[in-house]
Parts: structure tokens; C-alpha cells; sequence
């Protein structure tokens, strides 16, 4: 295996963009960023990878009009996933693992309030027997929540506690659109929104967009003292029908932990869109006590579609350039009440001597 | 002024699917009436079926017929339904595991609040009164009315194609008195052919925005100018203008205003109609390069017969009248011969 890191970030996150669903001119000062970070142009970038929606922008090839961003003219190595920025990732370490290049620069963007995100994402689900009836994402994060009361694995005053952790976490993260904790006592005695939820609950209808820097070994050491080596790398996939599934579990995210060294994890990422989803991945994980969560506000505090997994690698990896940890693990899900699961760990030592 | 334009937009599509035998089975009870599950390999009943089992990967095979009455294992309150639900008022989806099925579906339960759903409630389903194959054939799950709790297990069904020989999808239903009449008449008239595909409606509502740089093109048609915006890299002038330049991916400024003249630098001739074609073929569609532009707009040719178009023809936009205008490229009408000499080839070549 080639030492690969991450070795650049940025993102945007509002709670609705006034702009094209194509989001180019959200993308270009991203982009800008991430070659003021590493000190590259786009020609030492040996292959671009994209996440994004049809469904969610509303129109056919979505991510064409975007590759506008980049500059493909003479052609350029890229491709794209209709799925998270986490997964666009995922295949270009892969990309940098065969050999054919040694730099990537993934990016992924999504304007969520074009249409009503809860009902379109009704769209990842089985067409046959549960797409025509609609269920919004809300009502299916509700049904997983009351599976977890019911069986005694939480409560209501637990997922406060997510919230309200979470709202003041995200005071001091400047891309949060939803940040500002009270009281838990506060929380819950707001009014019920989709019983068993409360607003605060759901992650906020969010447009975004966000990329990513890949590099390989001195590659990645030119761009960083620190750069934040990616040890770690596993995604598994659960059942789409929800009755074939123990909602209260992730068998998917425990499969992908299994396969990780996360001992001296010191940050987790978990991107959980609803409060009660940390408390599942917390568990799946089989995280320590002392392991900070979501130290940015996590998803709660901003989902931009498509973005939110990976913002939680670069959120990780930001804490490791500083210094500030060594290890972290960076989580994205996708498809209905966590069915899908991506875990990324980041660690300031590549675990090589003398590499 | 906001910064962008915006207008409403409405994305439909009718999804045909083939079902396939085993949704095809299910879909296939649903509108005969029958509740159709199937067994795994681990002893699960799982309605609707799985189309192959999770451990052995095997095509599913064991069919089991279920009641149309079950539990709410967990359930979630609907405040504001969305389109395409099955109720436009407050309700709750619920899992439902139905009696002799060991996991539960999903579908909505039909109660005014949610003081009046709980977990473990009893619920049967509410035909819909007509029934397609199709899974809102099941209209909803209601509270159940004056029925004794724990009705027993599965019941096995023979094999498929052999349940109208010996009965087996009658007999429970009589013992248990569950299906009325005129359901049990529906299904033995309908029990000629299987399901084999469903139709699904698809309609998704946006409001779509325009680019900051699109919004600027439109305004300008709006006031009968053609606007185009430069790359300050590579200096090229795009029309309609784009975030980002794709040749650098620099963003476009410095607005550019073009002329009505251009050159055809490729064109067909359109002579297969279609649905919603708004005039009778044939006709010439064709890039018209317009003087000081790097790239071409589509656009219609006319005043001239479609066999005499011709790559560097000279073409000017003909606009509607202003009473007509709008947000729109449709401003400008069409675009006709100048009768000036044509172009040389070299001044086009390079933007074919
Ligand atoms: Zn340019």
C-alpha cells in the first residue's frame, strides 16, 4: 500500500445559495483555497473526482456544468460518484493506490433547499415498495429514533445531549449555520416536531460544497509537516428495505470499525444527521469514553448534501495539521437511517519507520 | 434586485419497472387482496419478500401467506406531509409486522394525532378500492376494530401457480373470516395474470436559479441585448456567459456586449417530429457564431429554405416584437440571412 494523506480542506456551508444548482462559482474560491493551501496549480493534480445529485439539483449531468471549476481543457483525469465527497475519496486513494498518479483533489457540492431534501432523498430508496409512498427521510430517522426509546438503548434527554453538545461545539466553528447551545432542560422542552423528534434533532437543510486534497508519500510531505497519513479506510453497505434491519443497530459501520485500528482514536467525525445517529455510531465504533465527538458541531450544526461525510475527514485532518491530535477518525453516511457507512482514519504517523 | 433569476420547475417522469417473480408475486397478492411474504433461510418472514435471501443468495422461493392485520413495532409522527404521501394531512408512518411475518414494513397508519398510535399497537390494513399491483394498493393501516390480539403464525402457500388449484390462498382467510366478500370475488377475478411491472410516478418541484453570469445574459435579453463575459486568462468571450472558464477555470468578468450578427458554423436539418415540437419540420437548427464570441448559441434559421443553409453563411437575430419579451432566448425569434458574403472559413475554423 502507498502512505497517502490529506493534506488540504475547504468548504462552504449556508442554508441556501443564491445560485445555479451547478454551484460552479461556490466551487472556484474552494478551489482557490485548496491550491493556496498546497501550493499547487491544477496541473500538478493528477486526478479529480466528484460527488453530487441529479435529484438534488433537479437536472440531468449535473456535475458536467461544474467541472467548468476546474479548467478541462487540455483534458484532465476526473470522474464522479452520485454519492458523498467521503466516497469521491474513497476512489481517488484507490486511484493513487494503483500508481497511475500521486496527487488528487476531490470535491462535491449540493443545493439542497432547490427542491424539499426531505422528500427527494425518498428517491435512494427500494422503487418498488417504498419510494411510492414517500417516506421522507425525517419520518424514517423518527422510526429508528423510537426503535433505539423503545428498546431502553436512549432517550430523549440523551439526545438532547447530542444537540446541545453539539450547538456548542459549533460556536466555535465559522462554517456552522446552526450553532448555540442553551440547556439541555431547554431542549426539551421545546415542542415535538416529528414525534419522537424535535427540531433540533435534524440536521438543518443545508447547500454546500467541499473538496478535498490527496497526496503520496514526500508528495504529501511537501505540503505539510504534518500531513494527516490515511490509515485506515473502510466503507460497507446495510440492507435497503428498513424491516430486514435492527434499527437500532449499524451492522455496517461495526463491520467497517472491525476492519480499523481505532486504539488511540483522540477525535471522531460521525456524521449523524439526526442526534440519536451519533449514539448508534458511538456504539458501532465502539468508542472509548474519553474520544472526543464531533468537536466541530458535526452534521447537526450544518449538513450541506454530498459534502457533510467528507467535511467530517477534513474536519479531522485539520485537527492533525495543527497538532492538536494525532489520531482521528473521520466518519459519512448515506442512504436511509445510516444504511451505508464510510470510516476514514487519519494519524499524524504513517506507522512506518523511517518511511 | 436579487442576484440570481429563478423560476419554478417541475421534473416528472413515469418510472416502468419489471418486477421480476418474487415482487411480482407480492405485487401480484397485493392486488388479489393477499398479503405474500416469504421465508429465508434463517426463518424470517419477511413481506414484502426479499427477491433473494441474505445468507444463501438463493432466488427466493418459499412464499408464505401473512394476515392482513399486524403490530406497530415503531412508528414516527408525519406533521407536514410532502407530496406523493399517502395522506396531504398529519399521519404516521409506522413498521407494521404483520401476523405471521417476523419483520416488519413500512407503510402509513391512518390517525388523527399522535396521542392515538403507540408501539404495539394492533393495525389492519385499509384496501384501496382499486387495486393495480401496486403497493399503495394498500392504502394505509388503520387502528383495528374489535379483533382478538395474537392471531397465530404464517401460513405455508403451495407452490406458486398451484394456489388456485387447491385453494390454499382461500382457506385462511375463511377460517379466520378476515377477507369480506367482494375482496375474496376481486381476487379470484383477477388471479388470470400475474404482475410483471409496475408504473411509478416521479414529479419533483425546484425552484431552479440561474448563475449569477446567466442571470446577467438573461437581463440582458430582457432589455434586447446580448450580453457575454470575458475570461480575463485566456481572453475568450463566452455567450451565454459561465461562472468559470472551462478552458482555466478562471471565473468570467468584464461584460461584454455582442451584436446580432454572426456566422452558421454547423447546422442540421430537422426532419422527424417529436412530442412538443413547436414547428412543423423540416427545419434548420444551427451554431450561430456571433461577431467577437469564442463559442456558438444554438438557434433556429429561418427566412431562407433549409436546403440553401450552408456552413459560413452570414445570419442576424430577428427579435420579437418587445411586447413579447421576457427572461428568455426566445426573445430573439429566429435568425436569418443577411445576404452578405459568407465568412471565411478561417474566421470559424477554430470554434467548430
Ligand atoms: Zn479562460
Amino acid at each position: 500500500m502507498r502512505d497517502v494523506a490529506v493534506v488540504g480542506f475547504a468548504q462552504r456551508q449556508m442554508p441556501d445559495f443564491d445560485g445555479s444548482p451547478t454551484c460552479v462559482e461556490m466551487l472556484v474560491p474552494i478551489l482557490a483555497e485548496c491550491y493556496e493551501q498546497t501550493g499547487w496549480t491544477r496541473r500538478d493534480v493528477g486526478f479529480w473526482c466528484s460527488g453530487s445529485s441529479d435529484y438534488l439539483a433537479g437536472r440531468s449531468f449535473s456535475f458536467v456544468q461544474a467541472v467548468d471549476a476546474i479548467g478541462v481543457t487540455p483534458p484532465i483525469n476526473e470522474s464522479h460518484v452520485e454519492m458523498d465527497l467521503a466516497w469521491a475519496m474513497y476512489e481517488a486513494w484507490i486511484k493513487i493506490q494503483t500508481g497511475e498518479v500521486n496527487t488528487a483533489l476531490v470535491y462535491a457540492f449540493g443545493k439542497s433547499s432547490a427542491g424539499v431534501l426531505r422528500r427527494t432523498l425518498a428517491l435512494q430508496l427500494d422503487p418498488y415498495t417504498m419510494t411510492p409512498l414517500w417516506p421522507d427521510t425525517v419520518s424514517l430517522a423518527g422510526l429508528q429514533a423510537r426503535a433505539g426509546i423503545d428498546a431502553g438503548l436512549w432517550d430523549e434527554r440523551a439526545m438532547a445531549e447530542v444537540a446541545h453538545r453539539s450547538l456548542t461545539d459549533a460556536e466555535k466553528n465559522d462554517h456552522a449555520i446552526r450553532k448555540g447551545g442553551s440547556s439541555v432542560a431547554d431542549l426539551l422542552a421545546r415542542p415535538m416536531y416529528a414525534d419522537p423528534l424535535r427540531k433540533h434533532d435534524c440536521a438543518p437543510v443545508t447547500d454546500g460544497a467541499a473538496a478535498l486534497v490527496l497526496a503520496a508519500g514526500d508528495r504529501a510531505r511537501d505540503v505539510r509537516d504534518r500531513p494527516a497519513w490515511i490509515t485506515g479506510l473502510s466503507h460497507f453497505v446495510d440492507s435497503p428495505g428498513l424491516g430486514t434491519r435492527d434499527l437500532t443497530r449499524a451492522p455496517s459501520a461495526a463491520n467497517a470499525a472491525a476492519r480499523l485500528d481505532l486504539d488511540g482514536v483522540e477525535v471522531a467525525e460521525l456524521h449523524a444527521p439526526f442526534s440519536h445517529q451519533e449514539l448508534v455510531l458511538r456504539r458501532e465504533l465502539g468508542l472509548a469514553d474519553d474520544v472526543r465527538i464531533n468537536p466541530s458541531g458535526g452534521a447537526l450544526a450544518g449538513n450541506p448534501m454530498f459534502s457533510g461525510g467528507g467535511i467530517r475527514i477534513g474536519e479531522t485532518a485539520q485537527r492533525i495539521w495543527s497538532g492538536e491530535i494525532g489520531k482521528g477518525v473521520g466518519h459519512a453516511t448515506s442512504g436511509a437511517a445510516l444504511q451505508q457507512n464510510l470510516l476514514c482514519v487519519l494519524d499524524a504517523d504513517n506507522g512506518r519507520v523511517g518511511a | 434586485m436579487s442576484r440570481t433569476l429563478s423560476a419554478p420547475v417541475t421534473v416528472a417522469f413515469d418510472y416502468t419497472r419489471s418486477t421480476g417473480p418474487v415482487l411480482g408475486r407480492f405485487l401480484t397478492g397485493l392486488r388479489d387482496g393477499v398479503l405474500v411474504g416469504a421465508r429465508t433461510s434463517q426463518g424470517e418472514v419477511v413481506v414484502p419478500p426479499l427477491e433473494y435471501d441474505p445468507v444463501t443468495h438463493e432466488q427466493t422461493a418459499d412464499f408464505v401467506e401473512v394476515e392482513p392485520v399486524g403490530t406497530v413495532t415503531s412508528w414516527s409522527w408525519v406533521p407536514e406531509p410532502v407530496a406523493g404521501q399517502p395522506f396531504d394531512r398529519p399521519f404516521a408512518f409506522a413498521l407494521v409486522t404483520l401476523d405471521g411475518a417476523t419483520r416488519p414494513m413500512l407503510h402509513a397508519v391512518d390517525v388523527a394525532s399522535p396521542a392515538e398510535i403507540r408501539t404495539g399497537m394492533r393495525v389492519q390494513v385499509r384496501w384501496a378500492e382499486e387495486r393495480v399491483g401496486h403497493i399503495t394498493d394498500i392504502a394505509c393501516f388503520e387502528p383495528e376494530a374489535g379483533r382478538d390480539e395474537g392471531a397465530d403464525g404464517a401460513t405455508e402457500l403451495s407452490r406458486p401457480g398451484e394456489a388456485d388449484a387447491d385453494g390454499g390462498f382461500e382457506a385462511p382467510f375463511e377460517a379466520r373470516g378476515l377477507a369480506p366478500q367482494d375482496e375474496r370475488s376481486a381476487r379470484t377475478s383477477t388471479t388470470e395474470g400475474d404482475v410483471t411491472g409496475v408504473v411509478t410516478p416521479v414529479s419533483l418541484d425546484y425552484v431552479y436559479a440561474a448563475s449569477p453570469e446567466e442571470s446577467t445574459f438573461y437581463r440582458g435579453l430582457d432589455e434586447g441585448r446580448i450580453l457575454a463575459q470575458r475570461c480575463p486568462t485566456c481572453d475568450k468571450v463566452y455567450v451565454p456567459p459561465r461562472s468559470a472558464c472551462p478552458t482555466d477555470g478562471t471565473p468570467t468578468e468584464g461584460e461584454v456586449e455582442l451584436s446580432g450578427l454572426g456566422t452558421i458554423t454547423t447546422f442540421c436539418i430537422v426532419n422527424v417530429p417529436f412530442l412538443g415540437q413547436k414547428i412543423a419540420p423540416p427545419y434548420v437548427s444551427a451554431y450561430v457564431l456571433l461577431d467577437g464570441a469564442d463559442i456558438a448559441l444554438l438557434h433556429l434559421i429561418l427566412g431562407v429554405p433549409a436546403d440553401e443553409v450552408r456552413m459560413g453563411m452570414r445570419v442576424e437575430a430577428v427579435w420579437k416584437p418587445r411586447e413579447e419579451w421576457a427572461y428568455s432566448l426566445e426573445n430573439i425569434d429566429h435568425f436569418a440571412p443577411t445576404g452578405d458574403p459568407d465568412a471565411d472559413y478561417d474566421t470559424y475554423q477554430r470554434h467548430l
